[in-house]
C-alpha cells in the first residue's frame, strides 16, 4: 500500500488550561490512505470536529505528531510558517453549513478558491464552471448563495473545496443539510474523487444512512479512539 | 478577483448611503474652508480696491481698519507733496444702517476723491459719480438698482453706478461716496444738537477730516522709505499696504481663522470616527466570511485589501460628492465661499489618510479572526 496522506502519532488536544482544561482530544494515532473515504463516528462532543481542525492546522495541537502528503507539519510545534498556504494547495473543507461568501455568485465562489492559488481569471472561471457542471449545478453560476437551495448551495461548496485538486479532504457532516437521495449523491462524488484523484477523504457524520459508504470508519468517544467491533 | 468590489455590490444601499452621509460631512468641511478663504479674500478687497502703496493714519493708531483714525483733511496736499509720492487721496470708512423697501440695508460707506487713489478702478455697471454730491457708486451685492434713490443720513442718494467685489472684511457691501459727502455723513451733526453747540459758544465742528489718506509711489520708489519719512509728523503714522494688509489679516481675520480651523478639525475629526465605526460593523459583519477566507487559504493581504479597498472607494466617492454639492451650492451661502483647487486637493489627500487610519480597527478585527470560526456550526 501507499505511504499515507494522513498521519497522527499520538496527537492530543487540551483547550484551555488548570481547572477549566478540556482534554478533546488524547493520544490520537491515524492513518488514512489515497483513494479511501474514512468516516468519523462518535456523539456529540467527543472531539470529531477537532481531530478534522488539527488536520486541517486551524487548531494547534497539545502534543504529536502530524504528517500531511509525506510532510511533516507538526511535531511538538509547528514546522510550517504558511499554514494557509498549505491548505490552498493540499486541504479542501466542506463544512455542514456551506459557507459561501454571501457576495459571491456560485461560480464566483469557486474561482476566488483557483484566483487565490495564483491561476488567471479567465482560465479561474472555466475551470469553476466545468467543476459546478461537473456536480450538476452549472445551471445555477450566476446565483447568489442566498438564492441557492441547501443542496445546491452544498454542491457548490464541495466544487469549491475541491478547485484545487486537494488531496486531502476534510467534511464536516457534509449531508447533514441535506434529504438522504442529496446525501447519496455527495457520498458517491466523494467516493469517485477518492479513487479518480487518489484523495484521502475524512467524513464526520451521524448520518447512519451512509455508514456503508465508507472504506473504514473510526469512532471517538470522550476525547478516544475505540476500537472497531 | 476583487473581493472588495463584489461586496459592496452586495451591499449597495447601504454603502452608498453611507458614501452620502460622508460626502455631507467633508461638503460642510469643504465649505468651512471656502468660507474662510472667501473671509480672507474678501477682508482684502477693500484694502487693496485704492490700490494704494502707502496708508496715512492718525498716529499711534493701527487705522483705519483694526482701529478708529482721524486726521485733518489738509494731509492730502502734504503726503502730495513727498518726494517719491506720485498721487495722494483723502478716504472716509464708516458703517451705515438704512431702511431701504422696508428692510434694513448694512452698507459700509467709502468716501472718496474723484480722480485721486481711493477712486473704484472698474464699474460693472453705470457711470462713475459725476456731480459732487447726492450720488453713489453701490456693489451689486447691496441689490440696489442704478436709479434708486437711497437714504443715508438725513440726504438722499442716487445709484449711478455700480462695482462688484469691493466689501467690508464683515461682509457689508460697500457703497462710495464722494469725499464731501461721506465728511458730512460722518462728521456732520443733526440740526439740534448743531444749535445747541452754537449756543455754548463752540465753534461749528470742522467738518474736513478724513480717515486715511492713500498715496501711490513713483514707480522703484520703495513705499517704506516714504513712510518713515511721513511719520516725523507727530500728529500722523504710516503702514505700507503690505503692514495695513497684515494688520488687517490679524485683527479681522484671526479669530475667524482660529475658529474654522477648529471647527475643521472637528469635522475631520468626527468623520474619521464616522469612517472606522462604519468599517469596522461592516467588518463585523463579514467575520464569518473572512474566517471562511482564510481557511480556504487566503492571505492576509487579500483580507486587509478588502477592507483598506473599501475605505479608499468610500474616502474617494464621499470627497467627490461632496465637492461636487459645494460646487453647485456655493453661491447659494450668504457669505462669499471660496473654492480653491488646491484646498479640495489637500481635502482629498487628508480623507484618504483617514481612510487608510480608520479602517485600521476593522483590519486589526479581520485580522484577529479565527478561522476556525468559519466550522463552527
Ligand atoms: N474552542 C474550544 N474551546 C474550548 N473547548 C472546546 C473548543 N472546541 C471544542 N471544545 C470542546 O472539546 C470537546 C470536543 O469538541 P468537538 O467540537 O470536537 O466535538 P464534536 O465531536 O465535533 O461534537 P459535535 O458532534 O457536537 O459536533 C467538547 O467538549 C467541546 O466542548
Ligand atoms: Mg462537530
Amino acid at each position: 500500500m501507499a505511504a499515507p496522506l494522513v498521519e497522527l502519532r499520538g496527537i492530543a488536544k487540551t483547550y484551555g488550561r488548570g481547572e477549566a482544561a478540556v482534554h478533546a482530544l488524547t493520544d490520537t494515532d491515524l492513518q488514512v490512505y489515497p483513494g479511501q473515504v474514512v468516516g468519523l463516528l462518535g456523539p456529540s462532543g467527543s472531539g470529531k470536529t477537532t481531530l478534522l481542525n488539527l488536520i486541517g492546522c486551524i487548531v494547534e495541537p497539545t502534543r504529536g505528531r502530524l504528517d500531511l502528503d509525506g510532510e511533516t507539519v507538526y511535531d511538538g510545534r509547528w514546522l510550517r510558517s504558511d499554514l494557509r498556504r498549505l491548505r490552498l494547495e493540499k486541504i479542501g473543507f466542506i463544512f455542514q453549513f456551506h459557507n459561501l461568501l454571501p457576495f459571491l455568485t456560485a461560480e464566483e465562489n469557486v474561482a476566488v478558491a483557483l484566483d487565490l492559488a495564483g491561476v488567471p481569471g479567465a482560465e479561474a472561471r472555466r475551470r469553476a464552471r466545468a467543476l459546478l457542471d461537473y456536480l450538476e449545478v452549472g445551471h445555477r453560476s450566476a446565483t447568489l448563495p442566498s438564492r441557492l437551495s441547501g443542496g445546491e448551495a452544498q454542491r457548490v461548496a464541495i466544487a469549491r473545496a475541491l478547485a484545487n485538486r486537494p488531496r486531502i479532504i476534510l467534511a464536516d457532516e457534509p449531508t447533514a443539510a441535506l434529504d438522504s437521495g442529496r446525501a447519496a449523491m455527495v457520498m458517491d462524488l466523494l467516493r469517485r474523487l477518492a479513487i479518480e484523484q487518489q484523495a484521502a477523504i475524512l467524513v464526520v457524520t451521524h448520518d447512519e444512512t451512509i455508514f456503508g459508504r465508507f472504506d473504514g470508519t473510526v469512532t471517538l468517544r470522550d476525547g478516544r479512539v475505540v476500537p472497531n467491533g | 478577483m476583487n473581493l472588495a468590489l463584489r461586496d459592496v455590490r452586495h451591499n449597495l444601499g447601504r454603502f452608498l448611503l453611507t458614501c452620502l452621509g460622508l460626502s455631507l460631512l467633508l461638503g460642510v468641511v469643504l465649505s468651512m474652508i471656502g468660507i474662510y478663504r472667501g473671509l480672507v479674500d474678501e477682508a482684502l478687497t477693500l484694502v487693496r480696491a485704492p490700490g494704494a502703496d502707502l496708508w496715512i493714519v492718525e498716529s499711534g493708531t493701527r487705522g483705519p481698519f483694526a482701529e478708529a483714525s482721524r486726521i485733518p483733511g489738509d494731509t492730502r496736499d502734504a503726503v502730495a507733496r513727498l518726494a517719491g509720492v506720485a498721487a495722494a487721496g483723502s478716504l472716509t470708512f464708516q458703517s451705515v444702517e438704512t431702511a431701504h423697501r422696508g428692510r434694513t440695508l448694512r452698507l459700509y460707506v467709502v468716501g472718496y476723491e474723484q480722480g485721486r487713489p481711493g477712486e473704484p478702478k472698474r464699474l460693472a455697471a453705470g457711470r462713475p459719480i459725476t456731480r459732487s454730491h447726492y450720488e453713489m457708486l453701490a456693489e451689486r451685492r447691496a441689490g440696489l438698482e442704478i436709479g434708486e434713490r437711497v437714504r443715508l443720513g438725513r440726504d438722499f442718494y442716487e445709484v449711478v453706478g455700480l462695482t462688484e467685489g469691493i466689501v467690508a472684511s464683515g461682509g457689508d457691501p460697500v457703497v462710495h461716496l464722494t469725499l464731501k459727502d461721506s465728511q458730512r455723513l460722518q462728521f456732520e451733526l443733526d440740526p439740534p444738537a448743531a444749535r445747541r453747540e452754537l449756543a455754548r459758544g463752540a465753534s461749528p465742528a470742522g467738518l474736513d477730516t478724513v480717515n486715511a489718506v492713500v498715496a501711490r509711489m513713483l514707480p522703484g520708489v520703495p513705499a517704506a522709505g516714504v513712510a518713515a519719512e511721513a511719520a516725523r509728523w507727530k500728529h500722523l503714522g504710516a503702514l505700507t499696504q503690505e503692514d495695513q494688509e497684515g494688520l488687517l489679516l490679524k485683527s479681522v481675520v484671526e479669530k475667524a481663522r482660529r475658529q474654522i480651523g477648529l471647527f475643521t478639525g472637528i469635522l475631520l475629526a468626527v468623520s474619521a470616527v464616522v469612517i472606522a465605526l462604519i468599517l469596522y460593523t461592516l467588518t463585523m459583519d463579514k467575520v464569518k466570511a473572512i474566517a471562511t477566507l482564510k481557511l480556504i487559504g487566503a492571505p492576509d493581504r487579500t483580507i486587509v485589501a478588502l477592507i483598506v479597498q473599501q475605505a479608499l472607494a468610500m474616502g474617494s466617492i464621499g470627497w467627490g460628492t461632496g465637492t461636487l454639492l459645494i460646487l453647485l451650492a456655493k453661491d447659494h451661502f450668504p457669505r462669499r465661499l471660496l473654492l480653491l483647487p488646491e484646498d479640495a486637493l489637500m481635502l482629498g489627500a487628508a480623507v484618504l489618510v483617514l481612510c487608510v487610519a480608520a479602517s485600521g480597527l476593522g483590519v486589526r478585527l479581520a485580522l484577529k479572526v479565527d478561522p476556525a470560526t468559519a466550522l463552527g456550526g
